[in-house]
């Protein structure tokens, strides 16, 4: 039982690292240890109070279920302290800086979640009367309008689920239109930047669609000789992300939509970094078919440690008439949901079908809805302004410290590769781990692909140049310490954290993905 | 504007450091013509009680569930969550952090992710659960490409059981992904399917829900044995997880692959969504499984720790080869879910699921009393499907204007295919005796 009855016993920083005196416990203070929920089963405890139904005849038809399920029963008390000592050990934008590039982590207004638990917005059914849903679908009409102007582009699904689902989505809008002009067999081709997010190529060849590569230039964009060269009769869409994911915009954006429809083909808009352009460049003026938006970035709604997302997309008037079910309309007797396909056809439309049951994500429409009504026309393209203003001071601070690839200005993220750390001994992970000691979230690491040891930063708008400042002072202090030989600081990090480094490899090699009851210890010799 | 820092003062020093006269050369690549003038035809900003009282009143024109007698489901459920659950999920630490990517510093996500997945699994009878999918339908579509992976057949069979929106579902990505779809007619309670008929030697699975669209429980062993005869599967699909504190789960009943919409713990109903889709398999799947998991391992220190594992199934490791396009899960709601099922435990998760059996056998027993109704289904849950000797539809627009949502009429969701007369109706803990009796008299006036 290492870690027992060694009070006060100190323990150097050189050995295994640790900077703390070891507990009793295991706790370090606010650091609190705390076991699985199965692990604090007490048999005859409940976290709830129900009352057993009066005696009558089940109509289960003889399918009752027989055993234990192996549910713990814990109190409610012990349930709080459990979760709150679990959300302890986990970063957050509320407590600090989170930098990650192309995630857009930014503030989460409070205002939208008490909008969200309304009892009309969040205790409704999707499948009630449409006549008592009357506001909720004016919130969908209204968001549906705001997306629309933001974008300049004539339609909205709002369903998808997430940005890839968005992607999807679009996607097979894309594909139900050359469907349509009877060139699906005739176009098998999707292009993709090098630099594109993993979920683009991932999205095509759901589709069937063969995915080619384009390259990107020394200047960290789409190389639009080699792609006029690999247009063809046989491509279908490309698939290309702006600002693109070197925190870049596509200064050929036009040129090549041009192109690409020169071609017969579509294209597609990966609108994860919207928040660069939102209320100064409307993507419906740079010629794009297709882009999802995601919600959970540049309209503010939480990630909730990974979803749930919201990915609304927006299509040019040549794909509008392939959006999916449902999408409201509004009519002589209030608003109404178009969800089924005898719907569509008395409505004249011809949607590629539906990407969920129901409409889409409601819990989140409300929270990017009050984002935006909040901030309004005005503070939207404020909200560009400053996520630019704030990388790019980003970049100009620290393009000396570390090594920048590209020329700027940058967009709303500024990205590094790893020459800087050339001949240290660290390298861009270990880098990324000490901030974590510095109290900060890392950066995007090795993405985008295109970039050696890529760090993608994106501060986004709701930093104080305060904050920023000293963000800026501790990676100028790491990077010195990796070039004056301070090894250790970095390939052992983190030290201070509810947990050091993890072994993933172990993880993979042998998964243990659920939690088992210990076996029954041997009967006492 | 509230939400945002910077200063003039600011912002005037950082250009200064940047060497850029304006931030209108910041965004000197775009090109000219598409660079806005102007704002968009929006309207200005505004502060926090205007937009409060704005959206309020949207609100304010929708019905809302626990406002009145309330019968509504067809794949979305409304029960009683915990006070505790809305609280602790709204804490700054859960609710505002990413995707665990780091795991040094998001062990409270990972650690209730493994006991959801954990939790996931016991309740299905399988042996693991991934990390969620967006919801119980899109999670029934990946299910249905994993069937095809590991049987690399091209063919599923979906039951006339199924939720019409979740074929739909399955039919948008089967037809996109050039797959081929059985699809029976829709199953009325009492008209048992014979799925056996349509499995033949190219089918790579067959998709059953149960308790079904219509509300039946549905013996899932003879369709297991049919389907694993042929070499496919049987991915079962349970859209109120509720009733699997009753009833015998699909794990025990052969299923290969379970998919779950887990609303109905921890979650409101949202007006469909955000809802959180359970997912689980055979331990010899799990390499073909969608979506995130997170495993057991260790830290440097040798402590227990978590991490995202397997994720060379993943997009952002494999690209065009990943197993699934997806990236993000349904986080948030999976923790609502976790703490949700902690509090009820064992025996709370049973007592709960009896109490919503018994609320829907009351209800069934009061309204087939009422003159012109006849309830069809023999075995159910919370749910059944009643024909009316009318529109389904007229009723359920009359009850509300008496101050009931009384169920879904069939004809919503499948138009013009002769089921005008059929109506859906749930009960679950959250109705009361006056409530059930409410309906039943409302149901009398209204014939």
């Amino acid at each position: 039982m290492s870690g027992m009855n060694k009070q006060g016993r100190p323990t150097s920083i050189a050995v295994g690292g640790s900077a703390a005196r070891e507990t009793f416990t295991g706790n370090r203070a606010l650091q609190l240890e705390e076991a699985l929920v199965f692990e604090l089963d007490n048999p005859g405890a409940c976290g709830v109070d129900l009352d057993e139904p009066t005696p009558f005849t089940a109509r289960l038809g003889g399918f009752e279920r027989q055993g234990r399920i192996g549910l713990p029963s814990v109190s409610e008390p012990e349930i709080v302290r459990h979760y709150v000592r679990l959300s302890a050990k986990n970063y957050s934008i509320d407590a600090g800086l989170y930098p990650l590039g192309s995630c857009t982590m930014k503030h989460n207004p409070r205002l939208n979640e008490k909008m969200a638990r309304l009892p009309g917005i969040g205790d409704i059914h999707p499948l009630q009367p449409m006549k008592t849903v009357q506001g909720a679908l004016e919130l969908m009409d209204t968001l549906a309008h705001w997306l629309k102007e933001l974008t300049g582009m004539p339609a909205v699904a709002l369903s998808p689920k997430a940005g890839a689902h968005g992607e999807l989505c679009g996607m097979m809008a894309i594909r139900a239109a050359l469907i349509a002009r009877g060139e699906d067999e005739a176009r098998s081709r999707v292009l993709v930047p090098e630099s594109a997010h993993g979920t683009n190529p991932a999205t095509a060849a759901l589709l069937g669609y063969k995915v080619e590569s384009i390259p990107v230039t020394t200047e960290g964009r789409v190389d639009l000789a080699a792609f006029k060269a690999t247009l063809g009769p046989d491509v279908a869409a490309i698939m290309l992300t702006n600002p693109n994911t070197c925190g870049l915009f596509e200064r050929d954006i036009i040129d090549i939509a041009d192109a690409v429809h020169e071609a017969g083909a579509y294209f597609y808009c990966d609108g994860a970094n919207f928040n660069a352009i939102v209320g100064r460049v409307r993507p419906g003026d740079l010629g794009i078919d297709a882009m999802h938006i995601n919600l959970h970035k540049t309209f503010s709604t939480p990630h909730g440690g990974g979803g749930p997302g919201a990915g609304p997309v927006v299509f040019s008037a040549a794909l509008a008439p392939f959006a999916p079910r449902p999408y409201v309309v509004h009519g002589a007797d209030g608003f109404r949901l178009v969800e089924t396909a005898e719907d569509a056809k008395a409505d004249g439309t011809t949607p590629f079908g539906r990407m969920t049951a129901f409409h889409g994500q409601m819990g989140m429409f409300v929270r990017a809805l009050a984002y935006m009504m909040s901030h309004g026309s005005d503070g939207l393209r404020q909200v560009a302004e400053d996520a630019v203003l704030n990388a790019n001071y980003v970049l100009a601070s620290l393009k000396d410290d570390l090594s920048a690839p590209f020329e700027g200005p940058c967009m709303h993220e500024a990205l590094f590769d790893d020459r800087f750390l050339k001949g240290t001994g660290v390298e861009t992970l270990d880098f990324a781990k000490a901030m974590i000691d510095e109290g900060y979230h890392p950066m995007t690491m090795y993405f985008p692909l295109v970039v050696h040891g890529a760090l993608l930063i994106e501060p986004t708008e709701t930093e104080s140049k305060q904050a920023v400042d000293l963000f800026i002072a501790t990676l100028k202090d790491l990077a010195r310490a990796a070039k004056s030989n301070d090894k250790e600081r970095f390939t052992g990090a983190p030290y201070l954290s509810p947990r050091r480094r993890l072994d993933e490899t172990a993880a993979a090699r042998s998964p243990v993905l659920r939690w088992a009851p210990p076996a029954p210890k041997q009967a006492a010799e | 504007m509230r939400y945002l820092p910077l200063t003039e003062t600011d912002r005037s020093e950082m250009l200064g450091v940047i060497g850029a006269k304006s931030v209108d050369e910041l965004f000197r690549d775009v090109p000219e013509r598409a660079r806005l003038a102007g704002l968009v035809d929006l309207p200005r900003r505004q502060g926090e009680m205007e937009v409060d009282r704005a959206l309020s009143k949207m609100a304010a024109r929708n019905v809302s569930a626990g406002s009145v007698p309330f019968f509504v489901g067809a794949g979305a459920y409304r029960h009683h969550v915990p006070a505790s659950v809305d609280h602790l999920i709204q804490r700054s630490e859960f609710l505002t952090s990413y995707t665990p990517y780091q795991p040094e510093i998001t062990q409270g996500t990972l650690q209730y992710l493994f006991e959801f997945q954990t939790q996931v699994a016991m309740i299905t009878g399988m042996d693991v659960a991934n990390a969620s999918m967006y919801d119980g339908s899109t999670g029934c579509g990946e299910a249905v490409l994993m069937a095809h992976r590991v049987t690399k057949r091209k063919k599923a069979v979906l039951s006339g059981t199924l939720h019409p929106q979740y074929a739909e579902v399955v039919k948008n990505l089967s037809d996109f992904a050039d797959y081929e779809l059985d699809v029976m007619p829709p199953a009325l309670p009492g008209r048992p399917e014979d799925i056996a008929a349509h499995i033949a030697d190219d089918t790579s699975c067959v998709v059953v829900q149960s308790p079904g669209f219509f509300g039946e429980l549905v013996d899932l062993r003879p369709i297991a044995e049919a389907a694993h005869a042929k070499g496919a599967l049987l991915i079962a699909v349970v859209p109120e997880i509720v009733s699997l504190g009753a009833v015998t789960p699909p794990g025990d009943m052969g299923a290969d692959i379970v998919v779950g919409e887990g609303q109905s713990i921890g979650n409101g109903l949202n007006f469909g969504g955000p809802y959180v889709g359970l997912f689980a398999t055979r331990q010899k799947f799990v390499r073909q499984m969608p979506g995130r998991l997170c495993g057991e391992t260790v830290d440097a220190d040798g402590k227990r720790g978590f991490v995202l594992t397997l994720s060379t199934r993943e997009q952002h490791i494999r690209r065009e080869k990943a197993t699934s396009n997806i990236c993000t899960n349904s986080g948030l709601c999976c923790l609502a879910f976790t703490i949700h099922m902690s509090l009820l435990g064992e025996e709370g998760y049973k007592r709960l699921a009896r109490i919503n059996h018994a609320a829907a056998v009351d209800l069934a027993e009061r309204l087939s009393k009422v003159p012109g109704v006849e309830i069809l289904n023999r075995a159910f849950f919370n749910e059944f499907t009643m024909r009316l000797p009318g529109s389904a539809a007229d009723v359920v627009d009359a009850l509300a204007d008496k101050g009931v949502l009384g169920g879904v009429p069939v004809s919503r969701l499948l138009p013009g295919a002769g089921f005008d007369d059929l109506l859906i109706v749930a009960s679950t803990e959250v109705n009361t005796d006056a409530d059930r009796a409410a309906f039943a008299a409302a149901l009398v006036e209204v014939l």
